[in-house]
């Protein structure tokens, strides 16, 4: 008997002649400056319930330190280098963790006892209003998902157009790690009778700080 | 009336009769529509972007053995196992047999239509596995015992009250709410611990790409981020059609799938997975699989007019605008898929014999296909389908081709044609109808309920055109 892999594979063989790549150009191309690119990232961004500040470069931990405690939230998840720059001047009343064990080995701190995750990004992208996240060893996916609220750190001048300009111009393909993201708000669904509601599985609350060169 | 004709009528009477779900399903669609339009202020845009999303697609499917042997290559090279599923029983057997090695007992699942055609909650059920959606509207209808009623929100039809109660029943120790941020936030608090707990998490795929070996899956809730990065293990499951060649390929196609289905510029979260958990990683599963399914649509594509079905991306969009749809809702269609699209898939897939009538429900008022993002026309695939229901040749390759056929019908067609075929017997044949309109009955069925008969009018129009003086013809 032939495998299923060979039965698919001899159906769609049979009815297949390869044709060469004819797919147009890309259709929205705008050209926007830098400033254009944050105005809409930060509408877009807005109409979906994110909070979002621009900051100097250097204030975003005195932003962290001033708002956290107002809001009562003191258990703060990070990793890597946000972590280490958090260590030296993170205020006191905050209860730093840093993410640096295999998640097995912390799942139920991790799910109950993290109020924000707070993480670097990769870019963002103006035209949808998202922000790009790889992976990385220092910084794990469940960062930006499990605790209530994250808080995502976003160089100004790392804003792309459009998705598509994104992947072309940081040549994606060539790369990719185990997990691209791109996030667009806080959790919603409209699953019950069409009506919008946040916060369901992952963080209720998204905060961009969008740090500009001093 | 044949059997799958009786059913679908009772299944349209028992929608109609439903008043709530009835207005339900309208101000949802009406929302929808609306959003929709908001997202594409710009026709001639818009027609761009479908050109180009359709040229993107149909390249896929044209190269899709290649494609999908470059696909699979560079999946295994990125750690993810591959599998190949003829139907949805080898689908199944094949999910069962992964987590059975891995002793996975408890498994949270993403949204996937793949999996409803599949029916795996079902058959993994009957193994003694416990498998919970995780997407409020699925967790919702899996709670009623229910099937989505539409592909894109499957809970459409029921109003918050009614899941007030279901969550009483199922949840006693919660507090009684009607308040959507309350109930939602219970559902928040119910499914955590399920997340946390889960051996196995399972989802379907919206694009997988060959280039790089991507999985991409988009969603609004962080439910699917869950059910592939918490559990150990990740299965997804979808079909071989579901390929595109390119990294780039993917945005234009993004950009209208969630505008198109729900009327937002892009979804909460847009989840690319490309490898299970490399070494030094501290989170995502161990093991990530992937099933392929073809369970007919190899076989769809070997006809050149059907095989535009494939290049569907699920966006929902057509049913949306469907003015049969918004009447009857999902559940009337007794399928999967319902809708225009599911007009087309479900008579391929299940046969005509048993599901053709869908077919009829349709005025081939044609704004499917206006509004779908990869320009399927899908009215002229419903009327194709209609033509073989009744064909009497054998060679469409539909499974139940020709089963619609009725003698009484070839007969009508068969007098029509000898009428009007010659000009003497039609002239005879209005002289006699309009002389004998005084026969005509008061009631012919069906179409007389809530319609007046048409009688012939005194004179035909050909006699009247003469004595006026026309030219002939």
């Amino acid at each position: 008997m032939s495998s299923a892999r060979e039965t698919i594979f001899q159906a769609l063989r049979a009815t297949s002649t390869p044709a060469t790549r004819d797919i147009p150009p890309q259709v929205d191309r705008q050209e926007w400056g830098q400033s254009e690119k944050v105005e809409r990232l930060t509408q877009q961004m807005s109409a979906v319930h994110a909070e979002v500040h621009h900051l100097a470069d250097g204030d975003w931990i005195g932003w962290v330190n001033r708002e956290l405690p107002q809001r009562g939230l003191s258990r703060l998840l990070a990793g890597g280098e946000v972590a280490q720059q958090l260590k030296q001047r993170c205020a006191s009343s905050i209860e730093l963790k840093h993410y640096q064990q295999p998640i097995e080995q912390w799942k139920s701190t991790l799910f109950n006892e993290v109020d924000v995750g707070i993480t670097s990004t990769r870019g963002a992208i103006a035209h949808s209003g998202s922000l790009a996240l790889w992976a990385t060893i220092e910084e794990p996916r469940l960062l930006s998902l499990v605790p209530p609220v994250h808080i995502a750190l976003l160089h100004a001048n790392q804003i792309h157009e459009n998705f598509e300009q994104m992947v072309v111009n940081e040549q994606w393909q060539q790369q990719m790690p185990t997990n691209t993201l791109l996030i667009s708000g806080p959790s919603k669904t409209a699953d019950i009778q069409q009506v919008l509601a946040y916060g369901v599985h992952g963080p209720k609350e998204l905060i961009v700080l969008i740090l500009e060169d001093a | 009336m044949s059997d799958q004709a009786a059913a679908f009528k009772h299944r349209i009477n028992t929608a109609l009769g439903d008043e709530q779900a009835h207005s339900n399903f309208r101000s949802a669609m009406s929302m929808l529509m609306e959003k929709r339009a908001a997202q594409f202020p710009d026709e001639d845009e818009l027609l761009e972007k479908r050109q180009r999303a359709n040229a993107i697609r149909a390249h896929a499917l044209r190269n899709l053995p290649q494609l999908l042997e470059q696909l699979e290559q560079q999946l295994i090279n990125n750690g993810i196992q591959v599998h190949w599923a003829r139907d949805g029983a080898e689908a199944n057997a094949i999910i069962h047999q992964l987590l059975e090695a891995a002793g996975a007992k408890s498994v949270v699942k993403g949204k996937s239509m793949v999996s409803e055609e599949i029916d795996l909650n079902h058959y993994l059920q009957q193994h003694g596995i416990e498998i919970l959606e995780s997407d409020l509207g699925e967790f919702i209808i899996q709670l009623a015992h229910e099937t989505p009623s539409h592909i894109v929100m499957p809970a459409i039809h029921k109003t918050k009250q009614d899941i007030a109660e279901l969550f009483h029943k199922h949840f006693p120790e919660l507090p009684y709410s009607e308040d959507v941020d309350e109930m939602t936030q219970q559902a928040r608090q119910i499914l955590r611990d399920r997340f946390r707990q889960a051996d196995a998490g399972i989802s379907g795929v919206n694009f997988m790409v060959a280039e790089t070996g991507t999985l991409c899956l988009v969603e609004n809730e962080g439910n699917g981020r869950m059910s592939t990065t918490v559990p150990p293990l990740h299965i997804a499951v979808t079909g071989i059609e579901k390929v595109v060649e390119k990294l780039t390929d993917v945005p234009p196609l993004l950009d209208l799938l969630t505008k198109s289905a729900t009327g937002q510029p892009i979804t909460t979260y847009f989840n690319m997975i490309s490898h299970p958990r490399q070494a030094g990683e501290l989170d995502g599963p161990e093991a990530v699989h992937l099933v392929l399914l073809d369970n007919g649509r190899s076989h769809i594509k070997r006809d050149e007019v059907l095989l535009d079905t494939l290049r569907c991306i699920r966006c929902g969009s057509c049913i949306n605008h469907c003015p049969v749809y918004v009447q009857v809702g999902g559940h009337a269609y007794g399928t999967v898929y319902p809708g225009p699209i599911g007009t087309v898939l479900e008579p391929m897939r299940l046969g005509i014999d048993q599901i053709g009538t869908l077919t009829s429900a349709c005025s081939l008022c044609g704004a499917c296909a206006q509004v779908c993002p990869v320009q399927i026309p899908l009215p002229k695939l419903i009327n194709r389908l209609r033509a073989d229901s009744v064909s009497h040749q054998n060679h469409s390759g539909v499974k139940g081709e020709g089963s619609l056929r009725k003698q009484a019908e070839v007969l009508s067609w068969k007098g029509w044609r000898w009428l009007y075929s010659s000009p003497l017997r039609y002239r005879l044949f209005s002289k006699l109808a309009t002389r004998l309109r005084g026969l005509t009955p008061s009631s012919i069925g069906g179409w007389s309920r809530y319609r007046t008969v048409t009688k012939p009018a005194p004179r035909p129009l050909s006699e009247l055109i003469k004595e006026a003086g026309f030219d002939h013809e």
